[in-house]
């Protein structure tokens, strides 16, 4: 018997292991991104109107990014009262990160928007919230969904870190080999799952990305 | 919270291998000793391949597949090939900062105005000239950014060490789990994080001290300080 089939029968066997692993890997790290997402847009609209939260914001976030997520995760529990094992510690830390990352690029991608256009705007009797919803957030839209995407990609493969402590989607199935002693059929499925996983949440942000910006396809006519 | 394990001086003693200081030496030690590895496959590579061009696709999907594998089932894999001990962990650690160094190196490089690197050429440098003193000290701000990131996460997975029976500052994490020591855990996570920002900071140092004020723009003070990153940068951005 070849090693694909000792990988497939293995999958066959544990599908419910493998089925709910995934199911807990999704959620641990879409749920962050999304969070993060609806905090970080007020953020970056914060730092585009006083300029000087700007350096205050991005320096508590880039310390957040530098914290390791295992010491994250610990750490919120300690802090919020939760148990290690209680997966609101994840889908917090993920949530930081997320909004560390995000704040920066939709902050960015709002002031690279051309001030032309919004000037444009003024003129055509856009009041300062239909602009900034109507006319600047959308042309942010192809940096901010840059962010995004790397933040799902992120936030994919960092889930598994938390399986160390006992909790952690597909992780689990890493340490679940480990403790087989290096059995390596459900670690080649955990990396395989996870690796997809990342891979089609960053296609169906490039899918949505092009549904909510169809001028972008059109060419640049000068 | 309880403080109380981390601020007990019996745990700073220099002398007690279990204790902080023995712990964060032997953190630094593999992470160090990765790094070092990493840097001296992944720099001349990402210098070749920026210079000639050559293999670019290799550089930048290596890049991106990196971001996307998770770091715990590298580690695993590693170890189930090469058996317990300080060099399957050290291999894991190399596999993981390779792709953030490769690609930052290629990405600085390919950078460099090209009508710098015309220059060069017309002035009589060698190729072997234009790469190491041209191309190279161009290429630091964006390559620095990637030993950065690549530092950040090694130190970050180092924790691993502990999980499969070495030392570092995951001892405190694993064994504190184990024995329902919570102080014991809150202690290493503390520690860890404060490391982590540290040495990232002294990074952020060596940055201003080794790339050239001409090249990051120190020498001419615009008024605008900062520049909108654009999403290219973010190709840098990797987590732990």
């Amino acid at each position: 018997m070849g090693y694909l089939d000792e990988v497939w029968d293995y999958a066959r066997e544990n599908h419910h292991e493998v089925w709910s692993g995934l199911r807990e890997h999704v959620w641990l790290a879409l749920l962050p991104v999304l969070i993060a997402l609806v905090l970080a847009l007020p953020l970056a609209w914060l730092i585009g109107r006083f300029g000087w939260l700007r350096q205050t914001i991005l320096a508590v976030g880039s310390i957040v990014y530098t914290i390791p997520s295992l010491a994250l995760f610990l750490l919120l529990s300690g802090i919020i009262g939760t148990g290690y094992l209680d997966p609101l510690n994840v889908v917090i830390a993920l949530t930081l990160y997320s909004v560390a990352l995000l704040v920066r690029t939709t902050a960015d991608a709002l002031a690279s928007v051309d001030d032309s256009v919004l000037q444009a705007a003024t003129a055509m009797g856009y009041r300062p919230a239909r602009q900034w919803f109507t006319v600047q957030l959308p042309l942010a839209l192809p940096v901010v969904f840059a962010g995004l995407r790397v933040a799902t990609v992120a936030n994919v493969s960092m889930v598994s870190i938390a399986a160390l402590i006992g909790l952690g989607g597909l992780g689990e199935l890493f340490t679940r080999g480990f403790r087989l002693g290096f059995y390596t059929p459900p670690i080649v499925i955990g990396l395989l799952l996870t690796v997809a996983l990342a891979l089609v949440a960053d296609l169906l942000l490039v899918l949505l990305q092009r549904m909510l910006t169809p001028w972008s396809r059109v060419g640049v006519a000068r | 919270m309880s403080l109380d394990y981390l601020f007990d001086g019996a745990h700073w003693r220099w002398s007690d291998p279990d204790a902080f200081p023995a712990r964060i030496l032997e953190h630094l030690g593999y992470t160090a000793l990765s790094l070092l590895i990493a840097v001296v496959i992944a720099i001349p590579v990402g210098l070749l391949i920026g210079h000639s061009g050559r293999g670019a696709f290799l550089a930048i999907n290596l890049g991106n597949a990196g971001r996307a594998l998770p770091t715990l089932g590298v580690v695993m894999l590693a170890l189930a090939a090469t058996g317990l001990g300080l060099r399957p962990v050290v291999i894991a650690l190399v596999i993981l900062a390779v792709p953030p160094l490769l690609t930052a190196t290629y990405a600085g490089v390919r950078a460099v105005p090209r009508e710098v690197v015309d220059a060069a050429a017309g002035v009589g440098m060698t190729p072997a000239q234009i790469a190491l003193r041209v191309e190279l000290p161009n290429a630091l701000p964006v390559l620095l950014g990637g030993f950065r990131s690549a530092a950040l996460q090694v130190i970050s997975t180092a924790t691993i060490a502990a999980y499969v029976g070495l030392g570092g500052l995951g001892r405190y994490l694993f064994d504190g789990i184990a024995q329902f020591d919570y102080p014991q855990v809150v202690a290493g996570a503390v520690v860890l994080a404060v490391l982590a920002v540290v040495v990232d900071l002294l990074l952020l140092a060596a940055q201003r001290l080794l790339v050239s004020p001409g090249v990051d723009g120190r020498a001419v003070r615009s008024r605008r300080r900062r520049t909108p990153m654009l999403s290219s940068d973010l190709s840098a951005t990797l987590k732990g």
